[in-house]
């Protein structure tokens, strides 16, 4: 009797928690409004199974709890019964899938005009890298990487001059324009999540992992990493600016390129005592 | 005709004859299961300790200042690794599959007795090699109970030198282990059930774990395979996992390897290891249902069916744990479809427990309360699994708390709900005594509620976006104030339904000294454990002759008969007419 | 009845006992743990030679082919070895054929030779893993050797467990017991690891 009353409370309860609570997803600010969607399609079909189920089996218990003269009734199976019940189920998952698979198709299907941003990942930071006037990122490798080249962008690449660098964790982005981000660790599993953005995905290194977003309102949002990495891994923040074409054009005007950085290491002679320290590390087994 | 089944062949049969023996060096199944639930449950308390140490800091953060990130990482992986795999698995395979499938398909023992016997000791060696990861240079590892390479074996992460060593030893001696176990479990299944017990006439509790060990079989190498890679790449320098990578300024020497084969090959394991859980857990759930309310469990053919149609599917869903991984993304697509498939079958087992429920003559007991508590916690980790399953729904809450609360409400609520259940349940059997009902409510009441108290909020946390693995949240503009309130909530729950376990260690100790003497059979249950001569059953467990099988296990309120339940071994009079379908 | 009607008969329709001793029709419990313990060494090696495939670098596995891989050599070792090996599997066979023909003399004769050629089998294999290290080809330095002392460990392993068997045969023989149902098992248990054993081969050969 008192786990009936308790079952059915636990179930309002919980309806009321959902209502009440001030916890809930971030306002979007990309336009994976479709993953939302989704979500919220599953969230309505699973609470009408989850409200219904539970207040039936509340029912249950209280009409036939064990009293003096009641006894149960006898009956082994009742396949037509089941089969209607794995049939509405099917339907109810179907209903749930569907959105979700168009959703996750949009996901792996990357816009023709999507600019490409280059994040990296390194314990326990981010870094940027923009392709340049020219449109290409350089090839990079941790081969290549160095004190003086922590991108480890190939020198003898000439799409790699014009890359822009932010060594800094801040990412700045323009404003309703796709964006393919293409993902590189130089040492282990990292993840990039914006959660306003919704989207995330691995940095596995050895490989370039991506996804693709466009940014649907101006802000700034935080980047968390979202694979464990080590002691690190709950520092490892960044931010995301999200502003005007212009205002965009004017932070990206003064980052560093490639082609600067190398220059300005072969000019400073201090640099070049470094560089002589580096090459032994390299070679170390 | 005197015919002597396999079961019953006393020429392999060995009768102890010293203490050590019978209770040490067993060979008896009922001594076996005793032996794994005692180490079990004895390395299960270190881990909820572990757990305990955990929500101290996420509810109290700034507060314990010797919980750093490193040993907080440290208490994570070694909670959620015992958890999974030390507790859950050897509970239910090593504890309650040792007790009850002689018990239950009317055999002596184990159809392989010395090696099940091993198969103990190899586990009792894996639990200290774990246990010796606590004092080795570094300490245990820190890398998450899924060993993700190449953070696992690199500078950065707690225990990168000896600790991960430990654990990988301490995996593959437990697979080695559990193999030994699970060709007991198997065939014994196969080949030793006594006259009358045909397959479709043993109980769901059986069923359950015959599958669940099946797919150990079956998915234990994956887990092998990756463990002894990674060790090779740890102390030979060989590059399966590792690729290029420049840590901390250093090049480390290795080459060409892939991280994501790692998570292939574990989750290919991780999978099935879950339903390996929740299988057996699944069975004895519907035992503890049919028995106390008197009705045979509903439509014990599909239940059946079900069974054996979740372990073969668990085999074609693992990348599931792998949509944002970097792995081929149009793999999402397949592995999203057969996820909410095998939604499908799940869901018809609980729809048919419920129909077990309707209509019948329903008793309240401590067993079957906890058999409820796992209906409602159970729909509701299965129902956020959908979400999970559901590939870009699973985008932005993989690596939250979402996955957290998903996986502790399917994984350590559910399965220990239904342990609590059946530990209730048999308690008399094994024991010979009854427990304190009154303890046994007040346990009931402040677990059940007190886990939805902790699990149901964590689910929106996820929602929000609050990453998972974090030693701290720290300054979050997108993170309310309140959220950190949640999490104290939580850690005061915790400790609630922690502190509250001594109730239930306090009923088990006390009434096994001074508990009144039960009843062979105080349920009233049909299946042929409960029919054995001595309670507890004896070496040998049913006297000199062993008992035949007339009917199924589930001959409850059978319409003509004198009581509410016939033993599967009463014989069957012809003359009476009933069982009209 | 074929297992699918088994599994779905209605068993609360059909009370009543078994007529037949299931002893009469259920093979002995050794052999049937002897291949389900086929089923778990199948999806080890299967496993093994997945990951070679995707570590050798198919396109689109995640990594594509890295330019790292270079196939072992194959010294006449090997192949003796697995010469031996066979052997070992044809002396298994007719100790089975003496088991089952009532030979006791060819059946004592081939048991202790199986045993032998399986122990020279393995000094073999450790002899081919010396000859390997000592031209250079360590574990760490390529991924094709890395997966070579793996995959020939494991099935020395598990040959050397069988070993273990034989050591129990043997002893049950001079004990005087019958070992009829033992030889067989062990006579399967090594066609199938030299099933493997062939198999891991072709692998390795192919690249």
């Amino acid at each position: 009797m008192r786990v009936a009353i308790v079952i059915a409370l636990l179930v309002l309860g919980s309806i009321l928690f959902h209502i009440f609570s001030p916890w809930w997803m971030t306002p979007i600010a990309s336009n994976w409004g479709s993953i939302d969607n989704a979500l919220i399609i599953t969230l309505y079909i699973c609470a009408v199974a989850f409200v219904g189920l539970n207040l039936f089996l509340a029912m249950t218990l209280l009409k036939y709890r064990a009293r003096p003269g009641h006894k149960a009734h006898y009956e082994p199976e009742n396949v037509k019964l089941e089969k209607q019940l794995t049939l509405w189920t099917g339907l109810g998952i179907a209903g749930m899938l569907a959105p979700g698979l168009i959703a996750w198709n949009e996901y792996v299907t990357v816009p023709d005009d999507a600019a490409v941003i280059e994040a990296t990942g390194q314990q326990w930071q981010w870094g940027f890298r923009f392709p340049g006037p020219d449109g290409v990122l350089g090839t990079a490798a941790v081969a290549h990487m160095s004190p003086d080249n922590s991108f480890g962008i190939n020198p003898r690449d000439p799409y790699g001059r014009d890359d822009i660098l932010v060594e800094t964790n801040e990412l700045h982005m323009p404003l309703g324009k796709p964006v393919k981000m293409v993902l590189r660790s130089k040492d282990v599993l990292h993840d990039f999540y914006v959660p306003q953005f919704r989207a995330k995905m691995d940095l596995v290194p050895g490989i370039v992992t991506y996804f693709w977003m466009t940014p649907t309102r101006t802000g700034t949002f935080e980047i968390l990493c979202a694979e464990l990495c080590g002691v690190g891994h709950h520092q490892m923040r960044g931010t995301v600016v999200v502003e005007s074409q212009a205002a965009f054009d004017a932070w990206l005007a003064e980052q560093m390129t490639f082609g600067q950085m190398l220059a300005q290491n072969e000019a400073t002679p201090t640099t070049q005592l470094a560089q002589a320290d580096v090459k032994p590390m390299i070679g170390e087994r | 005709m005197a015919t002597v089944t396999i079961a019953d062949d006393h020429t392999h049969f060995y009768h102890p004859k010293t203490w050590i023996g019978k209770y040490v060096w067993s060979q008896d199944h009922k001594v076996i299961a005793i032996q794994y639930s005692l180490t079990a449950i004895a390395i299960g308390l270190v881990a909820l300790v572990l757990s305990v140490l955990m929500r101290l800091q996420l509810g109290f953060p700034d507060t314990f200042h010797f919980i750093q990130p490193e040993n907080y990482l440290q208490y994570v992986t070694m909670h959620g690794m015992i958890m999974v795999v030390y507790l859950l698995t050897a509970l239910l395979l090593g504890g309650f599959g040792n007790y009850l499938i002689p018990l239950m398909v009317g055999a002596r023992d184990m159809v392989f007795p010395y090696v099940n016997m091993l198969s103990y000791w190899v586990y009792l060696l894996a639990v200290l090699v774990l246990v010796a990861s606590f004092f080795v240079p570094g300490g245990p590892t820190g890398a998450g109970w899924t060993l993700y390479p190449p953070q696992t074996v690199l500078e950065g992460t707690p225990g990168h030198e000896y600790g991960i060593i430990l654990m990988l030893v301490s995996l593959a001696l437990f697979i080695v282990g559990f193999t030994m176990g699970g060709l007991n479990y198997v065939v014994t299944v196969l080949q030793a059930r006594t006259k009358g017990m045909t397959l479709m006439r043993m109980p769901c509790s059986v069923w359950g774990i015959f599958v669940a060990a099946i797919m150990a079989l079956l998915a234990f190498p994956a887990l092998f395979v990756a463990c002894i890679m990674m060790l090779l790449d740890r102390i030979a320098g060989t590059s399966f996992f590792m690729p290029m990578i420049m840590s901390m300024g250093k090049d480390l020497g290795y080459e060409g390897g892939s991280p994501i084969l790692f998570q292939h090959l574990f989750w290919f394991f991780g999978h099935p290891e879950v339903y390996i859980v929740a299988l057996p857990a699944f069975g004895i759930v519907s035992d503890l249902i049919s028995v106390h309310a008197r009705k045979n469990i509903f439509g014990y053919r599909m239940m059946v069916w079900a069974i054996v149609v979740i372990g073969a599917l668990s085999f074609f869903v693992w990348a599931h744990h792998m949509y944002v991984s970097g792995m081929n993304p149009y793999f999402g697509f397949f592995f999203a479809t057969s996820t909410l498939i095998i939604a499908i079958p799940t869901a018809i087992k609980v729809y048919n427990w419920l129909l077990t429920l309707w209509r019948g003559n329903i008793h309240l007991r401590v067993p079957m309360l906890f058999a409820i508590a796992f209906l409602f916690t159970f729909i509701h980790g299965g129902l956020t699994g959908l979400f999970l399953g559901n590939v870009s729904v699973d985008v932005p809450l993989s690596d939250t708390f979402f996955v957290v609360g998903h996986f502790h409400m399917v994984m350590g609520v559910s399965p220990i709900i239904v342990i609590f259940g059946a530990i209730y349940h048999w308690y008399p059997k094994i024991t010979g005594r009854m427990y304190n009902e009154a303890l046994g409510q007040l346990h009931f009441w402040i677990t059940f509620i007190g886990v939805y108290a902790i699990y149901l909020p964590m689910h929106y946390l996820g929602f929000l976006g609050v990453p998972r693995r974090y030693y701290a949240l720290g300054e979050t503009a997108f993170i309310p104030e309140s959220a950190h309130l949640a999490n104290q909530a939580i850690t005061i729950a915790a400790l609630i339904v922690f502190a509250a376990q001594a109730i239930f260690f306090y009923n088990m100790f006390w009434s096994l000294f001074r508990g009144p003497k039960a009843d062979p059979n105080p349920w009233g249950a049909a299946s042929l454990e409960w029919q054995t001569p001595d309670t507890p059953p004896k070496h040998g467990n049913w006297g000199d002759e062993l008992p035949r099988v007339y009917r199924w296990a589930y001959d409850y309120s059978v319409p003509g008969a004198a009581r509410d339940f016939i033993p599967q071994n009463e014989p069957h009079d012809e003359s009476a007419r009933y069982h009209r379908t | 009845m074929s297992l699918f009607s088994r599994l779905t008969e209605k068993s609360w329709e059909t009370p009543g006992g078994e007529h037949v001793d299931p002893a009469m029709y259920r093979p002995p419990a050794a052999r049937v743990g002897v291949i389900v313990y086929f089923g778990v060494i199948t999806v080890l090696f299967g496993l093994v030679s997945s990951a070679y495939v995707m570590r050798m670098g198919m396109p689109g596995m995640g990594h594509g082919a890295m330019g790292d891989w270079r196939p072992m050599p194959e010294p006449p070792l090997m192949w003796i070895n697995s010469f031996v090996l066979l052997l070992s599997s044809a002396a298994w066979e007719a100790a089975r054929i003496g088991a089952r023909q009532g030979r006791a003399d060819l059946m004592r004769r081939a048991l202790f030779g199986a045993g032998a050629l399986g122990i020279l089998f393995l000094a073999g294999q450790l002899m081919l893993w010396r000859e390997f290290s000592a031209a250079g080809y360590y574990a760490s330095a390529n991924p094709a050797n890395a997966f070579f002392y793996l995959i020939t460990a494991l099935h020395g392993l598990h040959l050397a467990g069988g070993l273990f068997f034989w050591v129990r045969a043997v002893m049950g023989l001079r004990a005087g017991a019958d070992v009829r149902l033992p030889i067989e098992l062990c006579a399967v248990y090594w066609h199938f690891l030299l099933l493997v054993w062939a198999l891991m081969l072709a692998l390795l050969m192919s690249t």
